[in-house]
């Protein structure tokens, strides 16, 4: 059985005729079956290569060199927030707002909670410095949040 | 130099329908007389386009300052195949959000900038690179593509005027590095982004080994104005060229200023160009937070290093910031450092982000950036020697282009934080590590 679904086969095609080589549908390809499956298993890998005629090993370099993208060992919970860390949050609260959030789920940046729900990020500037200190929900910012607006985010219902 | 009556008489261009209701619409962008620089730029010949922009003065506003006409007449002359633009909208530099409002209040008048940008350099596939956090702006943008394809602005025969082109969008995978025009390039390609060695220079072998131009976002969303408004309309706006220096460009035109950090209203500010950090921080900033004053300003995101309190009455023109030792105006994002705050943690902040971020090509910047923020984790543990300043030092004047030992500028970006930093404050890293004092914000040991 395939491992990347129709959609995600239909995404690549759709993007294909976008670009003058095959290759550059690599992240394109890797952002679609992410989102469907919370990583990229290297079934998903092989059978993007084949697609794209590269080598399995060509969308793994790539896939790697991103942190953004999860592997099979190491997938994503149900929801992902990354809390920004870089120079105008941490100036008005983002370290202290990460360390909350870490106690307060019991986990370590890039760890999931055991009940598969939250994928807790650290995020280096986010774009959204006037905002400080800012997270991303999936990839939708939401800027001045305290713990409390985070638990919020955290607890609405996913979308996907 | 400019008088300051003509800065409160200014009139915000570029963001100048932020707030208007429907602002991200094509019918309010064409009735606030959006497209009539396109229209008119499609009655011209491609070099007088060029040669507008050229007139005009516009420079890069990604950080480099590079004149955006010039860039474009390095294309070869005789070109056949395909020519590409790839609109740098990877925004990612500390401090920096100009590109995330632009795009999110009024995504048409980037993409005006764009289809004129790519008709002056003969273009017919663009490509518009977006860090993947911005969701809505990509959003956004989708949506303001699908209405300039239903409406003859985008596709066959645009306008009637038989010129072709489309413009897709690409999302990147959260790397800073994606922003060097190269890296952007590789990524694109689909590969890791590791900058590419120079030359060939884009312009004679970018995307896909073909000739390319790389422009910023805030670059794209001044073209239609100058089309519409002339070359000299923009350069009635900001600092003239400096006649005594043959190679300065000058800085004309509006500037969008980021102003993040301990202030009462951060926010994006548009000038004329050349506004004293002072005057952004005072008056349209409303000051410093909670009565304090400033100890450090950062001029134009992270990587241009640290101006002090006495120097905040420097220009924000391409110049300024340069002649009080950072590296240049860069993204004009200020960001402002309170009394109350250690030096050595923002230092600490800032190498740990070039460290987390290097791509890992050239050991100079890889090896260079670890050790730095190493050697300011042991300090802020107290367990620092007054040889480690000397040390930061060192390594600072040996990672980047500049001594010429690593491939892109993202190292020079990491040296200059802790250039100034020590040269500006070394004081204050001495006390610090006299006292064997332990950082408040190292007991937030995970959130690092």
């Amino acid at each position: 059985m395939s491992e990347l679904s129709e959609n995600a086969k239909q995404t690549i095609a759709e993007h294909l005729p976008r670009y003058p080589n095959k290759q550059a549908v690599t992240l394109p390809a890797l952002h679609v079956v992410q989102q469907e499956k919370g990583c990229v298993s290297n079934k998903a890998m092989k059978e993007i290569a084949e697609i794209l005629e590269l080598s399995p090993a060509q969308i793994l370099d790539t896939a790697t060199f991103y942190g953004f993208f999860r592997t099979e060992e190491n997938p994503l919970g149900q929801k992902r927030i990354w809390v920004c860390r870089s120079i105008s949050c941490m100036l008005r609260g983002g370290e202290e707002l990460l360390a909350a959030l870490c106690e307060k789920y019991g986990i370590s940046p890039g760890e999931t909670t055991p009940d598969g729900k939250l994928t807790l990020e650290l995020a280096e500037c986010l774009g959204a410095c006037d905002g400080a200190p800012c997270v991303l929900v999936e990839d939708e910012l939401h800027l001045r949040c305290s713990v409390e607006d985070v638990e919020r985010l955290a607890n609405e219902p996913v979308q996907k | 130099m400019r008088s300051e009556v003509s800065r409160t008489e200014f009139k915000p261009v570029l963001l100048g329908r932020v707030g208007k209701p429907d602002s991200q619409t094509l019918a309010t962008y064409r009735a606030d007389g959006g497209y009539e620089g396109l229209a008119k730029a499609l009655k011209m010949t491609n070099t007088e386009v060029i040669d507008v922009v050229k007139n005009s003065g516009l420079r890069g506003r990604g950080g480099a300052g590079f004149p955006t006409g010039l860039k474009w007449t390095f294309l070869p002359k005789d070109i056949n195949g395909p020519v590409y633009l790839c609109v740098n909208g990877d925004e990612s530099e500390p401090g920096t959000f100009n590109n995330r409002v632009l795009i999110e209040e009024d995504p048409h008048q980037i993409l005006e900038g764009i289809v004129i940008s790519s008709f002056a350099t003969r273009t017919t596939t663009a490509y518009f690179y977006l860090r993947y956090e911005y969701g809505r702006c990509y959003r956004v943008l989708k949506k303001a593509i699908d209405e300039m394809y239903a409406n003859n602005l985008l596709g066959k025969n645009i306008l009637g005027s038989g010129y072709d082109l489309d413009i897709y969008l690409h999302r990147g995978a959260c790397a800073y590095i994606c922003g060097e025009e190269t890296g952007l390039i590789e990524s694109l390609e689909g590969k890791r982004a590791w900058p590419r060695i120079k030359p060939p220079f884009p312009a004679i072998e970018g995307a896909f080994r073909r000739p390319t131009v790389v422009n910023n976002v805030e670059t794209m969303a001044c073209i239609p104005h100058i089309l519409k408004n002339g070359p000299e309309w923009f350069q009635s706006m900001g600092i003239p060229k400096d006649p005594n220096n043959p190679r300065d460009a000058g800085s004309y035109g509006p500037k969008l200023y980021c102003v993040s950090g301990h202030v009462n209203k951060p926010g994006l500010v548009e000038l004329p160009m050349g506004v004293t950090a002072r005057e952004l921080i005072d008056k349209h900033a409303g000051g410093v937070w909670k009565g304090r004053t400033a100890k450090a300003v950062i001029p134009g995101g992270l990587s241009m290093g640290f101006m002090t309190n006495a120097e905040l009455d420097t220009p924000l023109d391409f110049n300024g910031p340069g002649r009080v030792g950072c590296l240049g105006l860069g993204t004009a994002a200020v960001v402002v450092i309170d009394d109350q705050t250690s030096m050595v943690d923002v230092l600490y902040n800032s190498c740990r982000f070039y460290a987390h971020e290097s791509c890992g090509q050239c050991t100079p910047c890889r090896e260079g950036t670890a050790w730095s923020t190493k050697i300011l984790e042991r300090i802020r543990q107290g367990k620092g020697k007054l040889s480690d300043i000397d040390l930061l030092l060192e390594i600072a004047n040996s990672i980047g282009v500049m001594p010429g030992t690593t491939i892109c500028g993202l190292a020079d970006g990491a040296a200059w934080p802790i250039k100034t930093a020590i040269a500006k404050y070394r004081g204050e890293f001495e006390a610090y590590i006299k006292s064997g004092r332990k950082s408040e914000s190292a007991a937030l040991a995970h959130a690092h």
